[in-house]
């Protein structure tokens, strides 16, 4: 079983949303996700000023097996990346809910983040998808 | 399985899985106009018998000749072993097996290709090859646009000393990408980019330059300064060269003050494939290391197994089209791995200082050439640049008359320049490699006096 912090809010692609509370979120992908997708060799992350909408493939992530997409969970605006992710793609790996995040958006309506999933909605995807 | 054409009622069977009463009705979505295609100048079959015979007389109309044009395509000499080694029941092959369990030979010989290329072009990354030169440039556009992420504007630059099927083609396949095209003249006294046309893009959102080394006139462009400008003005740097002159050209890797050109494309005929009515060739395409992940097409690898013997396989995989088919880096990345395999071995047997002579001797060539033809009256230099193995003569009168009477002679006196730029009806693009002897150098010369003594006497 894997982890999954009651502090964060989730998209059912596996992703992860963190309230920075000062209008912007930090998003990555789930420990469950890391592990499904094996040892990451390349993260390829979106340019920090692309207005983006819910929805849109804004990330790659790619392992030695497999290469997924990572979708904005909300409407907003990119306003950091994870460059550190270039030369250590294995971070998120390692550490999926620290140093592993991959951007932080700017969110247009705050409103959104209520739609997301909370840890226990995710917990039942990810126990569907394991079993 | 067995591999026979559907039967009758294999077809019916299958008609009925789908749901439709016949083909036509499986095909009406198809517009009509364009089925009913009119294919009544096609003759009726005949017998093998009769298409060989047909085709040797077909083949005998190819008059024996000297021929000094270039202009994408070069006569070179290739070893017979060459074709000998490349024809081997272990490389022959409709389509190149990748399976590292079974094709390690195939998967080596590009390996080494890939390493003779960056080692000739200095660049980081080569990939396995793409179609041919032309399609070549057409992927590093679509690459360039993909991997300039600053810029918004997907323009690019394009010279007109590019070679004009290469730019037809890279037009065919990005026009519908929203990509546009920026014509940069050039320079009427150099052959050269036009370097003011292309101030006049600075402060301008660049996606990248595309810079000919040699360009189509053959002239060596100042690719330093344009690698700089592309760089310093926020776009990438593409060279579009032709691989022998990086035997002796400063390799593309080196191009400007910072890490060289961002990706290079060139047409591989030179390196071991016959001229051949046009093709099969081969497109070269390297990239520096920071760009590969958008690089189109295959790329082998070097590895170990897990008893740590070495190996070869596909990688980067993800990039192209195994494992995420939707976002391919290209749609046409096919290589043309007998091609490669015929390089490979041409570079091989030539070696360094083999591929470097063969450079140094077409320039030799092409420069006694320019001296024996521009002694005769009336024929002059067009431009004053530096060149490499071809130039552009101005001759006394149109070049097309002069082009076919040398043609009566069996001589293929270069390319009528007038076919694709305008005010150069008197202009031909000689070109004289390594096949051309002292006397074959003083027939053309003789010849070219003779029809310009008949021309302007004539006029």
């Amino acid at each position: 079983m894997s982890e999954i912090p009651k502090d964060l809010s989730y998209a059912k692609t596996h992703e992860w949303i963190a309230n920075d509370g000062d209008g912007t979120v930090t998003i990555g992908i789930t420990e469950y996700a890391q592990g499904s997708l094996g040892d990451l060799v390349f993260v390829e992350l979106p340019e920090a000023g692309t207005k983006v909408s819910a929805g849109d493939a804004v990330a790659v992530v790619e392992s030695v097996k497999a290469a997924s997409d990572i979708y904005a969970p909300i409407d907003g605006e990119i306003v950091e990346i994870n460059e550190d992710l270039d030369e250590s793609p294995e971070r998120v790996n390692e550490d999926p809910f620290g140093q592993g995040w991959l951007f932080k958006m700017a969110v247009n309506n705050a409103d959104d983040l209520d739609g997301l999933l909370d840890a226990a909605a995710y917990s039942e995807i990810v126990d569907a998808e394991e079993s | 399985m067995p591999f026979i054409p559907h039967t009758d009622h294999d077809i019916q069977q299958m008609l009925a899985a789908i749901g439709a009463d016949s083909i036509d009705a499986l095909f009406c979505e198809i517009d009509p106009s364009l089925r009913d295609v009119d294919i009544s100048a096609v003759p009726e079959r005949a017998s093998e018998q009769a298409i060989t015979r047909l085709m040797h007389d077909r083949a005998s109309q190819d008059a024996p000749g000297l021929c000094f044009i270039g202009a994408g395509a070069y006569e070179h000499h290739i070893p017979a072993a060459v074709w000998e080694i490349t024809t081997r029941g272990e490389f022959y092959s409709a389509y190149t097996p990748y399976q590292p369990e079974a094709s390690q030979g195939t998967l080596q010989v590009v390996y080494e290709y890939q390493s003779m290329m960056t080692g000739l072009t200095g660049m980081d990354v080569a990939n396995a090859s793409l179609y041919d030169g032309a399609s070549a440039l057409a992927e590093a556009v679509l690459m360039a646009v993909r991997a300039n992420r600053k810029s918004k504007s997907a323009r690019i630059l394009m010279p007109a000393s590019v070679h004009p099927f290469y730019r037809e083609v890279a037009y065919n396949i990005c026009k519908n990408q929203q990509i546009t095209f920026e014509a940069i003249g050039y320079d009427e006294t150099t052959g050269l980019i036009d370097r003011e046309a292309l101030s006049a893009w600075v402060d301008e959102d660049i996606t990248a330059l595309v810079i000919p080394q040699p360009n189509f006139f053959g002239a060596i462009e100042d690719v330093d300064a344009l690698t700089d400008w592309a760089q310093n003005n926020g776009a990438l740097a593409i060279g579009v060269v032709n691989p022998l002159s990086l035997a002796l050209l400063k390799a593309p890797g080196q191009w400007g003050h910072g890490e060289g050109a961002d990706i290079v494309v060139g047409e591989g005929q030179p390196l071991g494939a016959p001229m051949a009515g046009g093709g099969p060739y081969f497109g070269i395409l390297c990239c520096r290391k920071k760009h590969v992940r958008q690089m189109p097409g295959r790329v082998v690898g070097k590895t170990t197994d897990m008893e740590g013997r070495k190996g070869y396989v596909l990688t980067l995989q993800p990039r192209e089209q195994h494992i995420r088919r939707s976002k391919a880096t290209s749609n046409i990345c096919t290589n043309q791995g007998l091609l490669v395999t015929a390089a490979t071995i041409h570079m091989s047997l030539l070696g360094n200082t083999g591929l470097h002579n063969v450079a140094a001797t077409c320039a030799a060539t092409t420069r006694d050439l320019v001296t024996r033809l521009t002694a005769i009256a009336g024929v002059e230099k067009v431009f004053d640049s530096a060149y490499f193995h071809e130039c552009a003569l101005r001759l006394p009168v149109a070049a097309e008359g002069v082009l076919a009477r040398l043609a009566e002679r069996d001589i293929f006196g270069g390319l009528d320049l007038s076919r694709f730029y305008a005010g150069t009806e008197n202009v031909i693009l000689v070109c004289a490699t390594e096949t051309k002897t002292d006397a074959d150098l003083a027939a053309f010369a003789e010849a070219l006096a003779d029809v310009l003594a008949d021309e302007t006497e004539a006029a």
